[in-house]
């Protein structure tokens, strides 16, 4: 049976496979029939678990435990597989280490044939016949019913078993809709959240023609229930899956809402929990935190209905419903030698091993699989685990999960959907670096990439350090400090050009930039120059003396100078806000230098050129390391470059060098908000007794963008406390990011995703309250300039003295 | 246990919307009959003094247990945290008795409630070095999302109730 389609007809796009519009076109598909439900159910799981997680004090010490369990438990996984085998053996189960899919899918067959062999001797003759049936509800097939389980949907064990002659039910609801649909799971833990009640009304009226209206959730529910609970009844065996599995003692995890994962494990008298080998932990006491934590990152619910914990085969009866007249219960004192229950642990490698001796794909084995990373990711919540998914997994962490069950090509399609914006960082109760990740990744299928034919367009403007061949888009906005340095130097010319049809045509067919876009408009004067020009360094000191510090009982707390990070976005294009940042800082008495810095790396990171963003990190700190030495404070008004300083860079630099740039570095609100809680006199800045509109307490109101990398670093609420410090009221935005994430927005293949996300943090601004918008990161502002159309400036150019924004 | 435990465990219950009554042993019996709706299921209770009503089918058949509306389980422990109660795998049937029937009653020692998940995992612990080895963590009602809305009640129990045997 072929599957449902995903993607829209494509007799259109008569391009090659995974052309830029072949995939916009399959982005759009899924924006327009999935992602309203997506959305839907993701932004509520993502709040839930925001709030949750807010209210959960040791919060941040429960993720450092779990994680450290996870590192060791992988570290010590060859000897955890022996103490497991040896734990279920004395229980009196069986532990199978399968290679690979076919390899677990073989085994689970002949389990299963076995057992229904043993309960009914003709049932292994009736399912020799039954192959050739149409599988629907002969008795005579064995019979498997199934809860909710990824490792078995990355095997295709169904599929194998059904080819087997075996009918399989799933139990879990969602799987189970999936099932009728044929249908493929949109999200790790919601499979099913891409269709809306009334789409699965519709199915299951198509399908089973029922005597009752499905006009409710209850109604649907209890006819699912009533049907999957007769499978249940009669089923030979019982599949789960297993969240975690405690070697010491044999014991399986599971973690269930809905109750159908324990039906399935003690009803039958077979159950075949089948488990990656990742999800070995050492004891059953090293549970604790991720049962604590698996709820709370997935749903934003405390703790799970059902958390199960048991080590089969267990004295629990089993429940014959063929005999219905035989009285369950017994004595636990001879439960285990009377039992006729059996238990099979199968522990799937499928290339979980070369994982784990992989030092860049190894913490995606640290997974539990909770979907945070999905919920809490724009560009998921607008098209769902079948546009940012690979054959089996989705969401961020799928790139690590495909690159390594599937193979790498099996990532690259899905890949560049991760834009960086580090939301998922704080989301994983794992502290999974999942962004750097997908970056890896990006770097190695960049490299495996064939040369193209048009390298020469870039050649001249790419001085990376990468193999030629790969996408010339990414190649293009990889290297965007030396195009934005050109652009900056042949302006207006640049800006002239931008704006010819011709042009973008070109940049649209070779680059991939989307035409709908507007192109940055160069300044002639970079920011650099103009501060040289002005007087450098010595104008700058004798500007902050004059600002009069000195007649104020200063604190050494405000004796600092700084070195104003010149970042290509500050320095060619929007140099207003370099120029505010420079005037504010010598306002409050601190004086300025703005030295002609390089490119931190973010820009190669982002399209995954590792060793270009490696490079630069050495550059910065070697330009930086006298300045650091002398005490200067580094402060950077682009967020992505700060985070690069903050982040990315512990794997560029020696540690000392990293943490001396890190504990040095300031975001610019962050470092004018300190310099007032140590006594600097606000009153130099513009504040919000103007004009426009004000709340009771007479504060202007203004809407508040901060940028995604920004909040990962906790530094939204600095630029928030010092807005209200200045007489503002700030309206900050809920959404995770802007959607335009650097260069993602103006990829052609992106562009109506990036659209879609920024189009609900618009709505959010779009009240007509406030005259003032501002945002932190220079992308977002571009994103929030083309969608409300009007100016979006960064809070330091209202904050600015005498600002006249 | 003390006070605040308790009273902790009651407040986690209440947002559960998981009804909970106190009783001493010698009403248990008495207050559980007038809690259960019949047909009902269960195991015996292993507190001193306390036993299931007559009413209530203990080692039921398989299609007893389908047709029960009522099954009646002690719980191992209770965490006041989570309002979560610790329902044992035993050969007298807990597991399919808690989990088959629409309402599940579990009973507790009051002394058998702890205040967190930590505290709870040491009892998990302590069990199964004494050879238990199977434990499920039930806290409030089945529930899915999967069809379009919050459901209540889908392959376990839409409802539970808790009674804490205060002198126990």
């Amino acid at each position: 049976m072929a599957e449902r389609s995903h993607a829209p007809d494509q007799s259109d796009t008569s391009a090659a496979p995974n052309s830029r519009a072949e995939t916009a076109a399959h982005l759009r598909h899924l924006l327009e029939t999935e992602g309203e439900a997506i959305h839907t159910q993701t932004s509520v799981s993502n709040y839930r678990r925001a709030q949750v997680y807010d209210e959960t004090d040791n919060l941040d010490a429960l993720r450092t435990e779990a994680r450290a369990i996870k590192e060791d438990a992988i570290d010590r996984l060859p000897e955890l597989i022996e103490t497991v085998r040896e734990a279920v053996e004395a229980n009196g189960g069986t532990v199978y280490v399968a290679d690979d899919a076919a390899d677990a899918n073989a085994y689970v067959a002949d389990v299963v044939e076995d057992r229904a062999g043993v309960d009914d001797p003709e049932a292994a003759t009736g399912s020799k016949e039954g192959e050739a049936g149409d599988g629907d509800g002969n008795g005579n097939r064995p019979s498997v019913v199934k809860s909710k389980s990824m490792t078995t949907e990355e095997i295709d064990l169904n599929d194998a078993l059904e080819a087997d002659g075996i009918d399989v039910t799933e139990t879990d609801l969602g799987e189970w809709v999936l099932q009728v649909a044929d249908d493929t799971p949109s999200h790790i833990v919601g499979p099913a959240m891409h269709l809306t009640r009334k789409e699965i009304a519709d199915l299951f009226v198509e399908h089973f023609d029922p005597d009752v209206e499905f006009d409710t959730p209850e109604a649907l529910t209890k006819f699912a229930r009533d049907h999957l609970g007769e499978h249940i009844q009669d089923a030979d065996v019982g599949i789960t899956g297993a969240n975690f599995v405690a070697a010491d003692s044999g014991t399986i995890a599971l973690v269930t809402n809905e109750g159908n994962a324990r039906k399935c494990a003690v009803t039958p008298d077979t159950h075949i929990a089948i488990a990656g080998v990742e999800k070995l932990i050492p004891s059953v006491r090293d549970l604790e935190p991720f049962v604590d934590l698996i709820a709370k990152s997935a749903t934003g619910q405390p703790l799970s209905q059902y958390v199960t914990m048991l080590s089969p085969p267990t004295n629990s009866p089993t429940i014959d419903f063929e005999s219905p007249d035989k009285p369950l219960g017994g004595d636990d004192s001879t439960a285990a030698t009377n039992r006729d229950r059996e238990f099979h642990l199968v522990l799937l490698d499928n290339g979980r091993t070369d994982m784990r001796q992989d030092d860049q794909l190894r913490e995606t084995l640290y997974c539990i699989r909770c979907g945070a990373c999905s919920n809490s990711c724009a560009n998921f919540q607008s098209v769902g685990g079948h546009g940012f998914g690979g054959e089996t997994y989705s969401g961020g962490i799928a790139t690590g999960w495909e690159a390594g069950v599937h193979g790498q090509d099996a990532a690259a399609e899905f890949n560049d959907l991760c834009t960086g914006c580090t939301r998922c960082v704080d989301a994983c109760p794992v502290k999974i670096d999942i962004p750097w990740i997908n970056t890896v990744v990006r770097d190695r299928v960049n490299r495996d990439d064939d040369p193209e034919a048009y390298d020469f367009l870039v050649d001249g403007l790419t001085p990376d350090d990468e193999p030629d061949g790969f996408d010339l888009g990414k190649r293009f906005f990889g290297n965007i400090a030396t195009v934005t340095k050109l652009g900056s130097a042949t302006a207006p010319l640049s800006n002239w050009l931008g704006d010819i049809e011709l042009v973008r045509s070109l940049l649209e067919r070779t680059l991939g930039i989307d035409r709908r876009r507007d192109l940055p408009t160069f300044e002639r004067q970079s920011l650099v120059d103009w501060f040289a020009a002005r007087g450098g360094e010595r104008e700058s000191r004798r500007r902050a003396a004059a600002a009069g510090p000195e007649d104020r009982n200063r604190t050494s707390e405000l004796d600092r100078e700084v070195v104003l990070y010149p970042d290509i976005y500050t320095n060619y294009v929007d140099t207003d806000r370099g120029k505010a940042a420079v005037r504010t800082l010598e306002a409050l008495g601190i004086p300025v230098s703005v030295p002609d810095l390089p490119e931190s790396g973010r820009a190669p990171l982002s399209q995954g050129m590792i060793s270009t963003a490696d490079r630069q990190a050495s550059r910065v700190y070697a330009a930086l390391a006298e300045d650091l030495d002398a005490g200067r404070d580094v402060v950077v008004i682009e967020p992505s470059d700060l985070a690069a300083f903050q982040r990315e860079y512990e794997r560029f630099l020696p540690e000392r060098s990293f943490e001396r740039l890190r504990d040095n570095s300031y975001e610019i609100c962050e470092f004018i908000f300190g310099l007032l809680e140590n006594g600097a006199d606000s009153d130099a800045l513009s504040t919000g007794d103007g004009d426009g509109a004000e709340d009771e307490d007479g504060n202007r109101s203004i809407a508040y963008h901060s940028h995604c990398q920004q909040r990962t670093l906790d530094l939204e609420a600095p630029t928030t406390a010092l807005l209200e410090r200045c007489g503002y009221a700030p309206q900050t935005s809920s959404v995770e990011c802007c959607g335009m994430a650097g260069s993602f927005g103006y990829k052609r293949e992106y562009y109506e995703v990036s659209m879609d996300v920024g189009d609900r943090l618009a709505r959010e601004f779009d009240h007509g309250e406030t005259d003032l918008v501002v945002a932190s990161g220079t992308s977002c502002g571009d994103q929030l300039e083309a969608l409300l159309e009007r100016d979006v400036p960064h809070p330091v150019e209202v904050l600015a003295p005498n600002s006249a924004v | 246990m003390t006070t605040d435990t308790v009273g902790r465990f009651e407040r986690s219950l209440d947002e559960l919307a998981v009804s909970v009554e106190f009783t001493s042993a010698t009403d248990a019996t008495d207050r559980l009959d007038a809690i259960l709706e019949t047909p009902a299921v269960g195991v015996p209770l292993p507190f001193d003094g306390v036993s299931v009503p007559e009413s209530v089918t203990t080692s039921p058949t398989a299609a007893e247990l389908a047709d029960a509306r009522t099954g009646i389980t002690p719980a191992t422990f209770a965490i006041a945290e989570y309002g979560t109660v610790a329902i044992e795998s035993r050969a007298a049937g807990d597991e399919p008795i808690s989990l088959y029937p629409e309402h599940h009653v579990a009973v507790v020692a009051a002394t058998d409630i702890v205040p967190d998940i930590g505290a709870g995992f040491d009892r998990l612990a302590d069990r199964f070095a004494a050879g238990g080895d199977s434990i499920v963590f039930a806290t409030g009602q089945s529930a899915t999302a999967d069809m379009g809305g919050l459901v209540h009640g889908v392959h376990g129990p839409g409802e539970v109730t808790v009674v804490v045997l205060e002198d126990r």
